[in-house]
């Protein structure tokens, strides 16, 4: 067993771990925070992204130690300050981006990591950048929407 | 103008704030205090003798607290199947076992074998590796038609063959079918493969059982969209613990599809585990593990032949397939091709002679059961792919044909034993060709010749039988279980109200939908509702959530029991103003005396109703709380048109969809953003299975396609904005709500218009000897196809 100290959503934490921890479980099961999901064991879904240091990381493919000292944020620490939902939160309410809400936190990981880097992505450029990030309820269509309405830009949908 | 709440409204979704914010609470997400932890020994092949499990190297490894094998479970029931089919001669089916753990043989990769559990995850998956088991191997049975031979290996050797059974239906019309096939004018065949489907819900399973020494009470956390089915099954099929000693809760669930509705063995061993150890138990499922133990979807063989006049009207239909059971028979398994698919072999069409055959075989695969659509598509596919294929045989536009055939007065009763009883096929499709530009067609075609692409456009109409279902029906059927739905709405002293309800949310969004329905019928603000479910401890005897059931079947006990809650506080209101009860109406919230300006509101009536000092109490009891169950006295018939457009790129036959339109008739609406958004769903799974997704096994047995690595789930960039329409309503004429369902529609209907799509790119690139190529349409499948 290892110590290992990083800061999660802005409060430094500590913890006893085994080298073969994944961040993700360190995360779920050492701190209790059990927004960031598991849904493969081949790093592919992306329902356990969070970010390390800024970087969209998925939770399941690095060890917990190798967070060590790192800024560490998940879905938990994603609401503004006053607790309400944040622009890209928002956004995947108003346009009914999830509907079992399992891929969700990852989802709205990619999202910010993608609006911080692209913060005007066409719908060509979003599609592209969740290509990690698999949803089976919604079928994108409003996954997609909610990105591109949450930067800002105007989204002209012909169901609608 | 659309309505900002109620029915009609698009309410934003209350569940999305505690998914949005990381504070869901799913089964993994649910710890209890010393609870150990199970890892599954499973097969490695796919058909062997069983001849022993050693475990005592295991036993004796770290944090270990027991490892249980097939010999813990002598005694204890198997997995239960709720449906029995009785064949074309009048046997029922044959039923194998179904054991929790593999006892004497191992039937399929995945098969378990032993389960270690221990202090923790990690110590349990160490110690599986320590189980060493000697299996004799045995040569698997994969193909349908070989299983089916004399001298083929049998999965279970106390049957008589790999037969499950063989159907016919309607039996008695497969003379009359088979004469109009002798005069036919024109005959189309079509020969195609549904395959396998792996249902892939993001969240896997888990179970967390767990046993109360003092009050002899188990309980199970389970990933289920039908938590009382689990309670009723696992309780009196498998472990023998009476319903009112085992609660069962499947909180917040990830996704479904189907695929979490059966009854599995993990579920049954949790809490079988939990007790023998007097600890929780839990076991949270890898996705590799899942795709070797979630029950598959689909994996049909079908030969369709279609019997038309000289003027393209439909004479006949005689079907044959084989349907794959997989090697024990999940759930609701031996239902799925039979009354899902037969009975929807109509179509659209007024078709007057069909006769469906299905053979149900046995192989050493996984059990395939229900998945999204569950049988409808399959039905739809091959009768829109044949469709399609006689109209181009016949010289007749793809449109026309379908229009030749409509249904177009209701009721109408099938010659396959359902009866549709209401609808517009003509609007529908209609409505199909304004959104999906199809005049504009010939445009985009030449712009895509000019680009050096091919392009086709596919259309497609479909039918589904949802809302499942009427009791008195499937009984006769062979369902094991009634089908109705139950709520209960209890409204508080200070009038808000809980609406507990046996269907499940697993995505759907019944939480804020349920409530529109209930605040509307009062006239109250959506957020005066709550609605309660997945837990048997506090919800009334359900059947949960599939088929398109939820709001046609539990919206109507809601509706059923809302309506007792109101008649009832009218009774009060008329005692508070001194009036005649038939004289109370009830508008937004408040109680008025009809012609005068009396009028109290809806708290002050329910206040009464718990302080009863100025009550009617020797006419009614104090308290506001009913229950209702609804049992249909019909299907629902949701049905639709669909269009996709793709380009093929010639070079490498890869397809892309350039556009997907969807014209459905649902019937009424209660909220057209989650209806959007579960048509958007369905289209994705259509568009996965058409395009890229297939459970695909080896020679051996091994699940080739056993990871997100091999298995192609549709990601955001395989798939285009989809246009969806509802506005063609018809609704349905017997529940009180008027609605259809729409949760599978776009599964149902999407895969033929893909096929559709690529075969029509293709002959008009002049390929006019390809007139079908087998889902999914991979690159290689169209490319080795243009190739002869």
């Amino acid at each position: 067993m290892a110590k290992v100290s990083m800061s999660v959503n802005g409060k430094p934490v500590t913890g006893e771990v085994e080298g073969r921890t994944l961040l993700v479980q360190f995360l779920r099961e050492g701190l209790g925070l059990t927004g960031t999901h598991v849904g493969c064991d081949t790093s592919q879904c992306g329902a356990c992204v969070v970010h390390v240091d800024g970087r969209a990381v998925k939770a399941c493919a690095i060890f917990a130690a190798e967070a060590e000292g790192a800024e560490v944020t998940t879905i938990e620490g994603m609401a503004d300050a006053d607790g309400s939902l944040s622009t890209i939160q928002q956004a995947f309410q108003d346009h009914h981006g999830l509907q079992c809400g399992f891929c969700t936190p990852g989802m709205v990981m990619s999202a910010a990591a993608l609006l911080a880097e692209n913060p005007k992505p066409s719908e060509a450029e979003v599609r592209d950048y969740l290509e990690g990030n698999l949803c089976r309820c919604t079928g994108y269509h409003n996954i997609v929407k909610a990105i591109m309405a949450a930067s800002g830009q105007d989204v002209a949908i012909a169901a609608e | 103008m659309p309505k900002d709440h109620g029915i009609g409204a698009s309410s934003k979704r209350r569940e999305d704030v505690r998914f949005l914010t990381g504070r869901g609470r799913y089964t993994d997400d649910i710890n209890l205090h010393g609870q150990a932890y199970a890892w599954f020994v499973r097969s490695p092949v796919a058909h062997g003798r069983l001849n022993k499990v050693e475990t005592e190297a295991a036993a004796g490894m770290p944090g270990v607290l027991r490892v249980f094998t097939g010999a813990d479970f002598e005694g204890v029931g198997g997995l239960p199947c709720g449906w029995q089919v009785t064949d074309r001669f009048g046997e029922v089916m044959q039923e194998p076992g179904h054991p929790v753990l593999a006892q004497g043989k191992v039937r399929h990769v995945g098969d378990p074998i032993a389960v270690v559990v221990a202090e923790t995850e990690a110590q349990a998956r160490d110690a599986a590796e320590a189980v060493v088991f000697d299996i004799e191997e045995l040569e698997p049975v994969l193909d349908m038609k070989a299983a089916l031979e004399s001298a083929a290996p049998k999965v279970h050797d106390d049957l008589e063959s790999n037969l499950c059974y063989d159907w016919g239906f309607v039996e008695e019309n497969r003379e009359a079918v088979n004469a109009a096939f002798d005069k036919a004018a024109h005959v189309t065949t079509l020969e195609l493969v549904n395959q396998r489907l792996v249902p892939n819900a993001m969240e896997p399973r888990v179970a967390v059982g767990d046993y109360n020494t003092g009050t002899d009470d188990s309980t199970l956390y389970t990933t289920s969209q039908n938590p009382h089915v689990i309670r009723l099954l696992m309780g009196a099929f498998v472990l023998g613990i009476p319903e009112h000693k085992l609660r069962v809760v499947a909180p917040d669930v990830g996704g479904g599809f189907g695929s979490k509705i059966f009854h599995y063995a993990e579920e049954a061993f949790c809490t079988f585990a939990a007790k023998q150890l007097r600890r929780p138990v839990k076991w949270t499922c890898q996705r590799s593990e899942s795709f070797i133990t979630d029950a598959h979807g689909r994996d049909h063989v079908t030969k369709i032949e279609l019997a038309l006049d000289a003027e393209g009207h439909f004479q006949a239909i005689r079907t044959e397939t084989y349907a794959n059971m997989g090697a024990y028979l999940s759930t609701f398994a031996p239902s799925v091709p039979t009354w899902l698919h037969g009975t929807l072999m109509a179509g659209n069409y007024t078709t007057p002679l069909i006769y469906v055959n299905v053979k149900a075989v046995f192989t050493n695969t996984v059990p395939v059961d229900a998945y999204r659509g569950a049988g409808r598509p399959e039905a739809t596919f091959q009768l829109e792919r044949v469709i399609d294929k006689a109209a181009r045989e016949m010289g007749i536009d793809p449109v026309e044909i379908r229009r030749k055939n409509f249904v177009t007065e209701f009721p109408y009763a099938t010659p396959v034993a359902v009866e549709y009883d209401t609808g517009d096929y003509h609007a529908t499709l209609d409505k199909l060709l304004e959104i999906a530009d199809v005049a504009g067609f010939e445009a985009r075609l030449a712009e895509s010749k000019a680009r050096g692409k091919l392009r086709g456009l596919g259309l497609n109409c479909y039918i589904e039988a949802c809302g499942i279902a009427p009791s008195h029906l499937v009984g006769q059927l062979g369902a094991r279980a009634g089908l109705y739905e139950s709520a209960t709405v209890r409204v508080n002293a200070t009038g808000g109200l809980v609406v507990m309800t046996g269907s499940h949310s697993h995505g759907q969004g019944h939480e804020t939908t349920f409530a529109q329905v209930v605040a509307d019928m009062i006239g109250l603000d959506e957020n005066m509702v709550e609605i309660v479910h997945g837990d048997t401890a506090n919800t009334p005897m359900g059947m949960g959530t599939y088929g398109s059931r939820s709001l046609a079947v539990g919206g109507s006990a809601m509706v059923r029991a809302t309506e007792k809650i109101i008649a009832k506080a009218k009774k009060i209101a008329a005692h508070l103003m001194e009036a005649s009860p038939e004289d109370i109406e009830l508008k937004d919230g408040a109680f008025t005396v009809a012609g005068t300006d009396k009028s109290v509101a809806w708290g002050d009536v329910t206040l009464a109703a718990y302080v009863p000092h100025n009550y009617p109490l020797e006419e009614i009891e104090p308290g506001l709380e009913e229950t209702a169950f609804y049992d249909p006295n019909n299907f629902t018939f949701p049905a639709g048109a669909y269009a996709c457009e793709v380009e093929l790129d010639p070079d490498t036959g890869k397809v892309t969809i350039l556009s997907f339109a969807a014209a459905d008739d649902f019937g009424n609406i209660v909220n057209p953003m989650v209806v959007d958004g579960q048509v958007h769903g369905g289209l994705a799974q259509g568009i996965g299975q058409a395009l890229l997704e297939g459970a695909t096994y080896d020679e051996y047995g091994q699940l080739l396609s056993g990871s997100y690595m091999d298995y192609a789930m549709p990601r955001a960039d395989d798939v285009p904005f989809y246009t969806v329409d509802h506005s063609c309503q018809t609704p349905c004429t017997h529940n009180p709500l008027g609605v259809k369902g729409c949760g599978e529609a776009g599964a149902i209907g999407s895969p033929p218009a893909v096929v559709n799509a690529v075969v029509d790119a293709l002959q008009r690139a002049g390929h006019s000897d390809i007139t079908h190529i087998d889902m999914p349409l991979t690159p290689s499948r169209v490319w080795a196809a243009m190739q002869g």
